[in-house]
């Protein structure tokens, strides 16, 4: 079974908010790295490529054959997508434990977890 | 429940638990325990006594294998192809384990919606019709069956497992089965008889399955305890509160029955929620209501659930145990404004200590905040009773 999984970040700190970040303590900000990093390594998981912040997104509809584009994400900022990769696993409590190990699902924010369609 | 029903969500439970762990899908599984049943009425001898579980299992999975065969979408399915050679056995297979353990996990799996696990619970392990849940829990059954595809759908699609689960998580997965039995007792208690017999059966159920954990012996123990009470509880449609019950008309056996399963959890050193409510219940059914005793062990409760609910049941066993003024003190401040057995109760307490004005609007504030017709004649009855005081 492979799963999409959706990292939200919320208001949990990012490295690419640097005001937000300092607020961590150093072995915090270390422990976040290395959990990053076990996760990338973890058996099953492919990591997904970065994402800039949710602020440089552009929205863009049609409507009556015209392009609407608007500032901004789909959803509001801080329900946007921080950051994506997929697991292949076993059953969804593989997931779900491995979800529980993203540093952002302590932080405030929460990941989504999404089957891929199989065809 | 008659012996017969008893025997038929027995056999359904194993059956369709089998089922699915062999196939991963529910609804092919329940076709199929549906069509071994009938088969069996057909078929199965009535001098030869009562169907088999094995012959049943059998039959099933045989009908599960042919519907993937004629059924091009499900044969296509690589991993139930893999499942059908696996599961191709000659009829009359002796032994079969007994699966219902996974099911139930299955189906209290955190990741469906908690509608959707009393309803998938009650209708896989119950054997309970959609129709038959829709009622009982006064939804349309268009609804109903909506609620069961999606869950089923999410099962197959998400990959939910079917297994006892690890240790890691089996703390809070038990707790979440237990929820849902409590939850359809509790719906049962509000009158609905078949709803309290079902959560009691499966109570059962799960204690012969866990016979190690004591909170699962608490429940079954509490849900009995309270239910002893069900024939006193209604006088022509009006509710009789319990110092006003007439006792001769509690069922002895299930306060038998109760105490007996909260002596196992006790035994077990069960100290959790579920076994603190049964003490409480057997205090109430047994010991004539020791007031003091239960008021304890609701503040242990309190503890342990951090719910204001429960500092309001305290507050009542304060003020039976110490006074009015001292359940009064109790009530202060909890955080229930909007909850009407917080304002029946303060007037009741008020009542009792004269602060007859206080406690007329008190009534009035719980009238305001109920909708059931019992409850409003009952509390009607209050105002007006006081103003003979």
């Amino acid at each position: 079974m492979k799963y999409m999984m959706l990292i939200h970040q919320g208001t949990s700190p990012t490295p690419q908010r640097p005001d937000e970040w300092a607020t961590l303590p150093a072995d915090e900000q270390q422990q976040v790295y290395a959990d990053y990093g076990a996760l990338n390594e973890t058996p099953g998981v492919t990591p997904g490529l970065g994402l800039q912040l949710p602020e440089t997104a552009t929205t863009v509809r049609v409507a009556d054959g015209r392009t609407l584009t608007t500032d901004g994400p789909f959803v509001e900022t801080k329900e946007a997508l921080g950051g994506y990769f997929f697991f292949e696993a076993d059953d969804l409590d593989a997931a779900i434990a491995l979800a529980a190990r993203v540093p952002a699902a302590r932080l405030g924010g929460a990941i989504e977890i999404r089957p891929i369609m199989e065809w | 429940m008659t012996g017969d029903e008893q025997q038929f969500r027995e056999q359904w439970g194993r059956v369709v638990a089998v089922l699915v762990g062999r196939f991963g899908d529910v609804d092919l599984a329940e076709e199929a325990a549906q069509e071994a049943f009938a088969i069996a009425v057909e078929r199965w001898p009535a001098e030869r006594g009562p169907v088999p579980t094995g012959w049943l299992v059998t039959t099933a999975r045989n009908r599960a294998i042919d519907r993937i065969r004629r059924d091009r979408t499900l044969a296509s399915k690589a991993h139930l192809l893999g499942a059908v050679a696996e599961a191709e056995v000659p009829m009359g297979t002796p032994v079969i384990r007994d699966e219902r353990l996974e099911l139930i996990f299955l189906c209290c799996h955190p990741a469906l919606a908690v509608e959707a696990q009393v309803a998938l619970t009650l209708r896989t392990l119950g054997g309970l019709t959609t129709k038959e849940i829709a009622r009982s829990f006064l939804v349309p059954e268009a609804t109903m069956a909506q609620r069961l595809v999606r869950a089923k759908h999410k099962i197959r699609a998400a990959a939910i497992p079917f297994r006892v689960p690890p240790p890691e998580f089996l703390p809070e997965r038990l707790a979440a089965v237990l929820a849902v039995v409590y939850l359809v007792f509790n719906e049962g208690f509000g009158g609905r008889d078949e709803l309290a017999d079902e959560a009691i059966w499966l109570g059962g159920a799960l204690a012969g399955l866990l016979p190690d954990e004591p909170e699962v012996h608490g429940l079954l123990a509490m849900m009995l305890l309270h239910d002893s009470r069900r024939a006193a509880r209604h006088r022509g449609g009006d509710l009789v509160v319990l110092a006003d019950q007439d006792r001769s008309l509690w069922d002895a056996g299930r306060i038998d029955a109760g105490r007996q399963e909260l002596g196992q959890a006790l035994a077990l050193g069960g100290r959790g929620p579920y076994v603190l409510q049964a003490q409480i219940a057997a205090s109430h059914a047994v010991d004539g209501s020791d007031w003091a005793r239960i008021a304890d062990l609701y503040a242990d409760l309190a503890v342990r659930t951090g719910s204001p609910v429960v500092e309001l049941n305290r507050a009542v066993a304060v003020a039976e145990s110490a006074g009015p003024g001292a359940g009064l003190a109790v009530l202060e401040g909890l955080p229930l404004e909007e909850y009407r057995y917080l304002h029946s109760t303060r007037a009741e307490l008020l009542a009792r200590l004269g602060r007859t004005e206080e406690a007329a609007e008190a009534y009035r504030r719980a009238l305001e905040l109920t909708d059931d017709p019992a409850e409003e004649r009952l509390l009607r009855g209050r105002v007006a009773s006081l103003g003979q005081a």
